[in-house]
């Protein structure tokens, strides 16, 4: 059974909160980078797999959450 | 307005807060539904952020890349740099290595043991010049200094230090034996 759409209001308030994860995890994303970089230009490679499997992690989860924002787009109309 | 599908508000909020009767003209000639606007904004700035964090992602995998490739070339080989009686105290050598195009230099300070660095700043690269007497490698591009004596950065941009070239003395003959990389 179709879920019945959200209100507008309601709607904004969720587009609202995906935005705020997804800027945090870019920006967990950017700190990942830049602290990796410099770890590899300071001859330590330890961290360079890690790192890039937490940025891929990162991904999935940002577009999951663009997926779901697709679906809340698709409940209005 | 704008025709919106059953179940879904009619009214539209203007940007300016008025009712509809109090818009200028303009506003009727060309109807646009703000809110629906401003989230249609927000969906594409969300999308936006997850090219942005694909992006990221591209970037840490091409430094995993890098880092297999820096691997599979191994360490540097042992290479001749000069005679002893070359350097004077307070003298500088440049030199080559481990490849053609890694400018470094030897530098033989007037206290302490032979020293060599890479000459690139750790900042952008630009080549350090040695001022023995202050005792600092200095960065002309955005003036940067390092300590002589280890290589740590003194002020401005770069926060890594100069890779330091490891040294061997055999006999009176000088030899480069590998570059270590720091992050402090």
């Amino acid at each position: 059974m179709k879920k019945p759409p959200f209100p507008r209001e309601q709607r904004m308030t969720i587009i609202h909160g995906i935005l705020c994860l997804v800027l945090i995890l870019v920006i967990l994303q950017l700190w990942l980078l830049m602290a990796t970089m410099d770890a590899y230009l300071g001859g330590d490679s330890t961290i360079v797999w890690p790192a890039a499997l937490a940025s891929l992690v990162c991904l999935a989860l940002n577009i999951g959450l663009l997926r779901y924002l697709y679906g809340v787009d698709r409940w209005g109309r | 307005m704008k025709n919106n599908a059953p179940g879904v508000e009619t009214s539209t909020r203007f940007p300016n807060g008025r009712p509809e009767n109090e818009q200028p003209p303009w506003r009727h000639d060309f109807p646009i539904d703000w809110p629906e606007d401003s989230y249609v904004a927000r969906r594409d700035y969300a999308k936006f952020l997850v090219l942005t964090s694909l992006a990221f992602f591209v970037g840490q995998l091409s430094i995993g890349l890098q880092s297999l490739w820096r691997r599979s070339r191994g360490k540097p080989p042992i290479q001749k740099v000069a005679q002893f009686a070359q350097i004077p105290v307070g003298g500088v050598f440049p030199f080559n290595y481990p490849g053609r195009h890694d400018p470094c230099l030897l530098l033989r300070p007037a206290e302490g043991p032979l020293v060599a660095y890479s000459q690139k700043c750790t900042h952008l690269s630009c080549a350090v010049v040695p001022r023995m007497e202050q005792g600092e490698l200095h960065c002309p591009c955005h003036v940067g200094s390092f300590d002589l004596a280890n290589g740590r950065p003194l002020a401005g941009p770069p926060r890594r230090p100069l890779p330091r070239v490891v040294l061997e003395i055999r006999g009176n003959v000088i030899y480069a034996t590998g570059v270590e990389e720091r992050t402090t």
